[in-house]
């Protein structure tokens, strides 16, 4: 991987290897496409559970894990697009108020996975949406210096948390993840409880 | 007509103990119940509902999912690319409006092909009956534990006391 220089927006394999080299025993849950892909290739992990399909579900499955373990943090990588798709989730996240959850979206504007489609991210802040919306904490950032520093202090806090992360379109080569969709539950479900 | 308390009960006795979903009138008082019992995490929409489950079970708990028929086909997309295929089962408790084609003109396609439907996307399903209700808790949790899919029970108008009478 290429290292990132000062003041220059990240890739997305790029601002993930730097939040997954900050978590511990925190819970993620990783959205369809090349993100769980990349993050399977950057840092896989049995507390790391790698969706492949249901797009826009990732931020409510994450709520609901963070209902069902309120000890545990909750981490979770999502998308623009997958964001968009579910937009009321921000609304529910909001009223609910998991303190435990924090949710970050890596904006790249694009459809990536699918051929650099533009997303509405371009023209509607995200972050702006979560704040409206209600979410304790709202962070939006680009540098290394900053993701780093943001997620750092979110994983500390009362949340839920919202951490947009402007990113570039560049994908990593990553192989489709290995394990079959069944044994993904069945090692994640083991790690949790 | 079952009380809504005690059909909460029967549900919790097989295990169940987190619910969340979007309200119908047929799940009226079960829904009041739930949240008088702080048990009910209201979802905005179907598959979302469903995704929240899916954590929740991931979580350790054993998810029902309440909802109109109408949103099985916002559902429909997380079950099928989620749960079935992940092996992550959940309690779908459905309304069944558009039952024998007697509702408002916009449950009537649902009413009448929602058990097709299940059928072809392989969520075993079971119609709810005051008489039968023993059975079709047994039949919920067996099936629930075997194959490890969402299961529907099919929950018709009369069966299950509502606030509105």
């Amino acid at each position: 991987m290429i290292g990132p220089e000062e003041g220059v927006m990240q890739s997305r394999a790029q601002a993930m290897a730097a939040m997954l080299e900050l978590m511990t025993d925190q819970l993620l849950i990783v959205c369809n496409g090349f993100p769980s892909r990349e993050a399977c290739k950057l840092r896989d992990r049995a507390h790391n559970f790698y969706m492949i399909g249901s797009m826009g579900a990732t931020a409510g499955i994450g709520l609901g894990l963070a209902l069902a373990q309120p000890e545990k943090t909750v981490v979770v990588f999502d998308g623009d697009g997958n964001v968009l798709m579910s937009l009321g989730t921000l609304a529910t996240i909001s009223a609910l108020r998991p303190k435990n959850l924090i949710h970050v979206v890596f904006d790249n504007e694009v459809y990536g996975t699918t051929g650099n489609q533009p997303t509405y991210s371009r023209v509607v802040g995200l972050d702006k949406m979560a704040k409206a919306a209600g979410y304790q904490n709202v962070e939006r950032v680009w540098e290394r210096e900053d993701i780093v520093y943001e997620f750092k202090a979110m994983l500390g806090e009362d949340g839920p948390s919202f951490l947009l992360v402007k990113v570039n379109e560049q994908l990593e080569e990553a192989d489709r993840i290995a394990l079959s969709p069944a044994e993904l539950t069945k090692r994640f479900k083991g790690s949790v409880t | 007509m079952l009380e809504a308390d005690d059909f909460v009960k029967g549900l919790q006795g097989i295990g169940f103990d987190f619910f969340t979903g979007v309200p119908d009138t047929i799940l009226g008082g079960i829904i009041a119940h739930l949240t008088e019992e702080r048990l009910y995490t209201p979802a905005v929409r179907e598959d979302e509902a469903v995704a929240m489950a899916a954590g929740a079970y991931l979580g350790g708990k054993i998810p029902v999912v309440l909802m109109q028929n109408s949103g099985l086909g916002n559902a429909l997309n997380v079950l099928a690319s989620l749960n079935l295929i992940y092996q992550i089962p959940c309690l779908l408790l459905v309304s069944w409006r558009g039952f024998e084609g007697k509702d408002a003109p916009e449950h009537l396609v649902m009413g009448e092909t929602m058990t097709t439907l299940l059928d072809t996307v392989r969520i075993p399903h079971r119609t709810l009956s005051q008489e039968t209700i023993v059975e079709d808790l047994k039949w919920t949790a067996t099936t629930f534990m075997e194959k490890r899919i969402p299961v529907a029970l099919l929950l018709k108008k009369g069966i299950v006391k509502t606030i509105q009478p």
